[in-house]
Order: C-alpha cells, then structure tokens, then sequence
C-alpha cells in the first residue's frame, strides 16, 4: 500500500487529498459499522440461541431477513452472533500476535544469539502450512476456545516481526541509539525508551492488517470442527452447519452468513489501508 | 537479463548442499515441534474413538489393551525419539483410523491432493501474473479498478465458503459437477478415467485457483506500475516503442522473477486452502486425511502429514532459490560473499 501512493504522486495533489480524505470517512464509517456488529451481536447473544419449532426452515423473508433454520433459530441474529464473536476474537488475538511480534523483532535485532534462534522459530512456524499448525495447536490445546486462540495469536507474528526486526535493525545503527548505548544505558532500556515509539506506526498497521487473516483463520478452524463448540454461534459453526443442508435446496443458511463474513473482511481492509497511509511516515508530506 | 553464464558451477553445489543441510535441520525442528504439540494433548483418544458408552461395557483388561494400542501414558521424549527413528528409516507406523500403514495412505492422499494443487498453483500463478501486468499497464483504467477490486474481494472471501457458494450453484441446482469425492463411487481404481478425475476435482481446483489470484495478481500489478514509471520505459517510449513491446521486453523480463518466488512461497498458502476446500467437497486428500487424523486423534498419520507439508512448502522455497541462483546473473556474482 506504500508503493500504491508513491505512484500516486503523479496524480496531482489535489485529487491524491480527496482521495486519501474520502478513504478516511470510509474508514471511519467502517469502523463504527463494525463496532455496531460487535455490540450488537453481545447484546444479541441470548436471541440467536433461542429455537422456536414453531418457525423452522423459513426462507428469508422481512420479519427475517436471512431466514431461520431447522430448530427455528433466527439466521440474522445467529449470524450478527458470529461475527461478533469472531471479531472480538480477532482483536484478541492480533493483539497477542502483534506484542509477541514486537518482542521477538527488538529482541532479534539486540541480540546476535537470539537472532538466530528466533530467525529459527520464524522457519518452523511459516514452514509448516498455517491451517495445519493451526489443526496441530487446537489439537494440543484439547480444541475448544483456548486452542482457537492460542493458535491464532501463536502463527501470525512471523512476518510482522521480520519487518520490525528490519526495523529495529535499522534503528541500532542511528546516531542517538549508539550514543546511548555509550552513555552506558542497557538493551532494555534503549529498545523501550527509543526503539518502540520509533516501531509503534508499523505495529499498529501490522495489527489491523492482521485483523482479516486473524478472521478468516478462525472461521476456518472452527469450520473444521477444531474451534469452539457447537452450542456457540460461530459463524464457522453456521457454515459448517449448513453443509448438511446443502442438498435439500436452504441455500440461505450458507449464503447471507458467508457474505456478511466478507463484508466485514472487506471493511476490516479498508480500514488497514486507511490506517497504513496516514501512520505511514513515509506517506506523511503527502 | 542476458544468460551469458548459466552459474552451475561449484559454487551452486555448495549453495544446494547448504540449502539441503538447513532443509534437514528445519524437519527436525519441524517434527520435534509437532512432535511435542500433540503430546501435549489432553484430548483423551479412548473417550473420542471409542466413546463413553463403549468403554462403559468393557472390561479393565480391554481398556488397557486399548491405552496401549493408542499409545497412553508413555513418555514423550521416549516416544519421538522412537518415532524420529523409525520415521527417518522410512516406517512411518500404523494409521490407527485407517488401520493401514501411514506411508500408503499419504501415498494415496497425496496423489489426489497432488493433481489439485498443482492445478490450483499453474491456473492462479498465470491468470494472476496476466491480470497484474493488466491492471499495472492501465493503471487507473476500468479494467485496473476491475481488477483491484476482484482482488480486494477474493482476499477477503474464505475459501470454504465460496467452495460451498460453487458447490450450491454448479452441483446442487446446475447439476453439472458430481458433489464431492475424486472419482466415482463403486468404481475399480483401474477403471477411473482422465476424465473423471478432471471432472470431479474440477471445482475444487476452480476454488482454489479463484482466492489464490489475489496475492500474485496484487503483487505483479505493483511491481508493474514501478516498471512504467522507471527511467528506462521512458527512454524506451520516447525511442518509440510500442506498449506491448514494452511491456514484453522490459516489463515481463523484470518482474517474471520476483512473481515465480512469491508463487512458490505460496505452496503452503495453497495446501492451507486446500485442506478447507477438501473438507467441503469430501475430496479424499492430503487435507481431508489431517483434519480426520486432527480430530479422531490418529497421532502418527497427524505428524506424518505435518512433516510431509513442510517437506513441500520446503521444495517450494528451495525451487525459488534454485531458480534465482541460476537465471539471475547478479545473485550468481553476489555468491561469492555468502
């Protein structure tokens, strides 16, 4: 997304700030849309585990708009539900994700032994197929909830935390940081004081951009039966659910609840985009 | 580019041997690591094989007999450096589901996964590299937003879920494409055809190729955008060369190299999906074996598959590797510092 707006400078100035404004507003829009589904779907969260036999395999129609399945659940809410919860999820676990990245980066960039143990760690965890890993950590875990997000928060800090260790690199070799080191402060000391504010613009875009891998992964996992337990409303339980009935022609318990997944996937781009050309610092002139 | 000396030399048997070495040590971590995930486990393999009811009726004896057959309470550090053993001499045990030796069902698993794949990887990696060059040429144009966007959207969307999307629409109401399975059912293996095979991964494989577009396509379009605004397109273009010329001779030849990495880093991207995608359309693979290994507890079958991925996602690095070490003339100059 930085090269994006380099080559964007050819495009005038003006119509590059309306641009960046106008994806601003978006995100912000986004951003409350989002915060609207995550309250909505706590609040929510008893109704879309009330069955009513009375209304069972409805199609959709107003009264609801995604239809109801075979023990009369209300696909909307049970899906507003999901998505609630993959949200609030995959705040959770990108947030874990984004500290472990930063420790291990600073850490890799200090230390010449620890280097070359975390460049291993990174190896073996992009080394193994991420759904794999994460089939194996659910499975460690006794699946569940905890093995979700343990799985998750462990596998998307590779990459993050090969950028700031680049970063980090980077930063060891400035003036201030060397003079400090040699007016005797410690490793400690200097990668909290003058390395992470420097990290913080990267971080925090690495974090919403790991937001729709963190999402995606979990509806995945759950799809396959390793995630949280059918009782709750996942929306990868939904869809795996609705994989049985399939064939009997309900095509409404998989569509609308899959759509609404990329509709927030999408938003949670969006906004990553927003958030990478304003804390960009490169971008910053612009 | 010019190919004046093709670097196979010394130096590239070192570089391969190193490359080798690293790879070796990589599925020792790798299988130490799964190794040590799965006997961390508290799932219990009794309760979720043979269920409660069923161990309710049986005697002492036999629920010993059975802790023993799914390996309960022995050591770990024991048990990996048995299975280390055994495995690296080739006998990758018993599948406890299948009940067959573990290397026949992955030979068999593999060669299905194997055809998906490898289709999923070739019709993604050119359609994608043809829609970036697309999209970074016109940059601005309908089809660039065109593109943008489909990207956008296909990086959003789970792979699962548009399997179902295309499992609803192309085999329930269309009726076109059989609903799961790689060949017919009740069909001798010798009597399975070419055609079937295509036919029944056929949507799969669609699936699979249609969410790996984005990345590569994304990709090439930026290093696209970067070639045409370079110096030399310029010069090219005040000398008076045609766009397609260009984009031939000095766009292609540019970013041809950096896409093929990205492609071949993306084997492990690929096996991820198609590990959902097998799940929906109940494709005997690789995939579908671990998800069933991953939920019935079938430990060996599980580390079996994990050190054979990561074996895989390993080539596939070490191809791009390969690769640059031999066409680029500057890595084979650079060699001699590393």
């Amino acid at each position: 997304m930085r090269k994006d707006c380099r080559t964007e400078k050819q495009n005038r100035g003006k119509g590059c700030r309306n641009r960046r404004v106008f994806l601003l507003c978006l995100a912000a829009l986004f951003l409350m849309l989002l915060a609207g589904i995550t309250l909505a779907g706590i609040v929510e969260a008893d109704a879309a585990l009330t069955t009513d036999f009375s209304r069972k395999n409805l199609a959709p129609c107003l009264e609801y708009p995604f239809g109801t399945d075979w023990m009369g659940r209300d696909m909307f809410v049970r899906t507003l539900a999901g998505l609630s919860l993959s949200i609030r999820i995959g705040l959770l676990t990108a947030g874990i994700s984004s500290v472990i990245a930063l420790g291990l980066g600073i850490t890799a960039a200090l230390g010449k032994y620890a280097d070359g143990v975390i460049g291993c760690m990174i190896d073996v965890v992009m080394g193994i197929p991420h759904m794999l890993l994460l089939v194996l950590i659910s499975f460690a875990m006794g699946k569940g909830f905890w093995g979700v997000v343990t799985g998750i928060s462990l596998t998307h800090w590779t990459s993050l935390a090969r950028l700031l260790r680049a970063e980090a690199l980077q930063l060891k070799e400035s003036q201030y940081v060397k003079i400090a080191g040699k007016l005797g402060k410690g490793p400690f000391y200097i990668a909290w004081k003058h390395m992470t504010p420097h990290l913080l613009p990267q971080l925090l875009v690495g974090v919403v951009l790991m937001f729709p891998h963190a999402i995606l992964h979990e509806a995945g996992i759950t799809f396959l039966g390793f995630g949280l337990s059918p009782e709750q409303p996942a929306i990868g339980i939904i869809l795996s659910e609705s994989m049985s009935y399939l064939s009997m022609g309900r095509w409404w318990l998989a569509l609308f609840p899959g759509l609404l997944l990329v509709l927030v996937v999408i938003m949670f781009h969006v906004i990553g985009n927003a958030a990478g050309s304003v804390l960009d610092p490169g971008q910053a002139h612009r | 580019m010019e190919k004046t000396e093709l670097g196979i030399g010394p130096g590239i048997v070192r570089f391969l041997a190193g490359k080798c070495l690293r790879g070796v040590l990589l599925l020792f971590l790798v299988s130490g690591a799964a190794f040590w995930l799965v006997s961390m486990s508290p799932l219990d393999p009794l309760s979720a094989n043979v269920g409660q009811t069923a161990m309710g009726s049986m005697s002492q004896e036999q629920i010993e007999k059975l802790q023993t057959y799914w390996g309960v309470g022995a050591p770990p550090a024991k048990r990996f450096l048995s299975w280390a053993g055994d495995f690296f001499r080739g006998d990758m045990g018993v599948s406890l589901l299948y009940r067959q030796p573990v290397a026949r069902v992955i030979r068999v698993k593999l060669m299905n996964s194997l055809w998906l794949m490898a289709a999923a990887w070739v019709i993604s990696g050119a359609v994608g590299f043809g829609l970036g060059i697309l999209a970074g040429v016109k940059k601005g144009s309908a089809a660039d937003r065109v593109i943008s966007a489909y990207a956008l959207v296909t990086a959003s969307t789970p792979s699962f879920w548009l399997a179902l999307v295309f499992l609803m629409i192309f085999a329930v109401w269309l009726g076109w494409f059989p609903v799961g399975l790689s060949v017919p059912i009740g069909m001798e293996a010798a009597g399975v055809t070419l055609a079937d095979r295509i036919w029944h991964g056929f949507l799969p494989a669609l699936t699979l190729s249609v969410t790996g577009i984005s990345n590569i396509a994304l990709h090439t379009r930026e290093k696209m955008i970067q070639v045409m605004e370079s110096d030399y397109v310029l010069f090219a273009r005040a000398r008076g060369e045609s766009t397609g010329r260009i984009v031939w001779q000095h766009g292609v030849r540019n970013i041809l190299l950096p896409a093929l990495t990205l492609q071949f880093g993306s084997v492990s991207e690929i096996f991820g999906g198609s590990i959902l995608v097998e799940q929906v359309f109940s494709y005997p693979g690789l995939g579908q074996a671990a998800v069933t290994a991953g939920l019935g507890s079938d430990v060996p079958l599980l580390l079996a598959i994990t050190v054979i991925s990561a074996a895989i996602v390993f080539v596939g690095n070490l191809a791009a590797d390969l690769l640059y070490q031999v066409v680029d003339p500057r890595l084979s100059r650079e060699r001699g510092r590393a």
